[in-house]
């Protein structure tokens, strides 16, 4: 009865908002009661919007609160986007990483009445019921960094592509190892693992191109993300290839443990030492000169980015699908991909003069 | 009279009853979204599966043991039951029987082991939470079974027709009903209080200590199992870590209910009240946009109230009963 009352209120309002966005081209400035209705309002009428609306709910759903890597992407980039389109931006979340945690708060968020849920996803279907109730009460959601099944989102912000993940790695440890080449082995997470395994074979790939004719991949061994056991690995690639150039290491564990163990040893600065890592991991062996560079994705720029494609959703900019083109601020244009996809770019490189600057 | 209203107001189950209805009254007046049927929707799906195991759970307790093992058991039935899907077992009804007689089983080990062996049960179950939650990995690995019907994960989570109410919370109801029973109405129920109170007692006073429990924990890994039917089918998703943590919310919400960890003290009906508490009070404060980690906090401290109240109740019971009774001596009541 109650619902109902509001549900006839909020159609009046949303019908009002498409009458007057039909007569006025700019529409921002609203004021904050009447935003949500005619957002709702221009998307599905089709109004002719040219920025993001002001007001705009926009809230943040992390795999799970107090973790460095999503304060990041969270509180520094999204946080940001939100403020520069004059939207309220908020994040919340549970503070253990399990999909039934993240349930109960997209329920809650669906309850009050957010626009944009940006969501990194704990499981791909587990989320799902709970993801499209939510777009039923007139959000929109856009994932990033860990997706769901794509019929349970809007968008999906990725970080990086295989491809890209890929190359960069084998450039970089052929830039460490020099011209002159030499064996190089993989410190992996799991046998098992689908985007290492990925990763593993377009690396294979990458390397039987001319100029990496010179670095031969010799081992591919298994830390299973465990911290002692990736670094008893390092160590035993170490003892089996007295001949070691260099080590790749595609996972934020894997290659901490492997800097741990090389900054400790005599290979210092003459095995090289390259992957995926996060700087505040990886500052000291930076520093030291254990490692000259690593590579992943900025955070912040991802958390910018997702926060934009919400608010561009949520203001009928664009709907989701290929080809739809958006403005995300200082980041640029961005068009969507198949599948709903928007991609972050390259992956970045970290190194001696810009780690200093990142935090997470 | 007034030693109806006393024996009423005085016992644990009218305060944490009265909690709730406080909590949800309030909670309708200062928070926005509290007074809206989809928030009673959220909550009772958040509840069910706590609620199932709970049942059980609060009748192991009152006879003085526990079982740790649960969400463990509901971890170990998501990934069987989502093996048996990739098996190709797309039968329904044969999966939740497959699934019980499961949960039956790992209870039945629970119950050897503590009644056959004379094993203190806390021991016990802490070693098989740790062993099913490791068979469940062995099972169903980092994988996760999802592709489920969509008929059988919305009926799963169906509403009873005109409400936002799920429908198998009418289950819940008809099993609170039989456990009702059983505990409050029956010579069985009886002798549970009894054994919580003194086993030995009740040995030499006919009644199959020994067998009474292992049918308890036959009884709690059957519903565990239940539990984890319902988990899966809501959250379309079969993995090895569903419901991780999830016995330590059960127990809370048994203590809280005023089920005594030392056995012999509580009822069924302040049980299911304070895992209704819970929820309202969680999602509700979720709801007033506060984070996690003050959540956190308010679960904690509200078990360390379950654990001190009902005691604190007792205790100025009794010594209200001595102040009546005079300057005479206190009286060897056993409580």
């Amino acid at each position: 009865m109650r619902l109902s009352l509001r549900f006839v209120a909020l159609t009046a309002v949303a019908a009002l908002g498409l009458a007057t966005a039909g007569c006025a081209d700019d529409s921002s400035g609203g004021s904050g009661a009447t935003t949500g209705a005619s957002a709702a309002a221009s998307s599905a009428g089709g109004a002719a919007a040219t920025t993001i609306k002001e007001g705009l709910k926009v809230a943040f759903l992390p795999k799970q609160v107090n973790n460095p890597y999503f304060d990041t992407s969270d509180n520094k980039g999204g946080k940001e986007a939100v403020e520069q389109f004059k939207g309220t931006y908020s994040e919340t979340g549970p503070s253990e990483a399990s999909p039934s945690a993240q349930v109960s708060y997209i329920n809650t968020l669906s309850q009050q009445g957010t626009n944009v849920i940006v969501v990194s996803a704990n499981d791909k279907n587990a989320i799902c019921g709970a993801l499209n109730e939510a777009r039923a009460a007139g959000a929109k959601i856009v994932t990033f960094d860990s997706d769901t099944d794509p019929s349970c989102r809007d968008l999906f912000i990725n970080q990086a592509t295989a491809d890209g993940i890929a190359k960069i790695q084998i450039k970089l440890i052929s830039d460490a190892v020099g011209p002159d080449g030499g064996e190089i082995a993989i410190l992996s997470a799991t046998a098992n693992a689908t985007n290492q395994n990925a990763w593993i074979e377009m690396m294979k790939t990458e390397l039987a191109k001319p100029e990496y004719a010179k670095l031969k991949l010799v081992d591919t061994v298994y830390g299973d993300d465990d911290d002692q056991k990736s670094f008893q690995e390092a160590q035993g690639l170490l003892a089996k290839h007295p001949d070691l150039k260099g080590i790749i290491s595609p996972t934020t564990v894997g290659i901490a443990a492997a800097g741990r163990y090389l900054s400790g040893s005599s290979y210092k600065g003459k095995v090289q030492l390259t992957g995926l890592g996060t700087p505040n991991q990886m500052r000291a062996y930076v520093k030291d000169g254990t490692v000259k560079a690593f590579a992943l994705w900025n955070p912040a720029d991802l958390g910018y980015l997702a926060a934009y494609a919400g608010g561009a959703l949520a203001s009928g900019l664009i709907s989701g699908k290929e080809g739809d083109k958006f403005t995300a601020g200082k980041l640029g244009d961005f068009t969507v991909g198949k599948d709903a996809t928007v991609l972050l770019g390259e992956p970045f490189t970290f190194n001696a003069d810009n780690i200093d600057q990142l935090n997470f | 009279m007034p030693e109806r209203a006393r024996r009423v107001f005085g016992s644990w189950d009218a305060v944490v009853l009265i909690a709730l209805v406080v909590v949800s009254v309030a909670g309708a007046l200062a928070i926005d979204g509290v007074a809206s049927p989809r928030f009673w929707r959220f909550v009772s799906l958040e509840a069910i599966p706590i609620a199932l195991i709970a049942m059980p759970m609060t009748l192991v307790v009152i006879t003085g043991e526990i079982d740790l093992s649960v969400a463990s058991v509901l971890g170990l039935t998501c990934s069987v039951m989502g093996q048996l899907w990739v098996w190709g077992v797309t039968s329904l009804p044969l999966i939740i029987v497959l699934c019980v007689l499961l949960g039956a089983l790992l209870g039945a080990v629970n119950g050897l082991f503590v009644t056959g062996f004379g094993l203190p049960s806390l021991a016990v179950t802490i070693g098989t939470l740790a062993l099913y939650r490791g068979l469940a990995y062995v099972v169903l690995g980092d994988r996760a079974v999802a592709d489920y019907p969509i008929g059988w994960t919305t009926d799963a989570v169906a509403p009873i027709p005109r409400t936002t109410i799920p429908w198998v919370i009418l289950v819940v109801a008809a099993l609170a009903v039989v456990f009702g029973i059983v505990l409050h109405a029956t010579p069985i129920g009886r002798g549970l209080y009894a054994m919580g109170n003194n086993a030995e007692a009740t040995r030499f006073a006919g009644i199959s200590v020994r067998r009474t429990k292992f049918w308890l924990f036959v009884a709690t890994g059957a519903m565990s199992s239940l539990a984890g039917v319902f988990w899966t089918l809501r959250f379309a998703s079969a993995r090895a870590d569903n419901g991780l943590g999830l016995e330590l919310t059960v127990v809370a919400a048994v203590l809280l209910g005023g089920v005594s960890i030392f056995g012999g003290r509580g009822g069924l009906v302040g049980v299911l009240a304070a895992v209704a508490l819970l929820g309202t009070l969680r999602n509700a404060l979720q709801l007033a946009y506060v984070p996690a980690n003050t959540l956190t906090v308010v679960t904690g401290s509200l078990l360390i109230a379950s654990v001190v109240g009902p005691n604190a109740v007792s205790l100025l019971r009794a010594r209200l009963r001595r102040r009546r009774a005079g300057a005479a001596p206190a009286a060897s009541s056993p409580r």
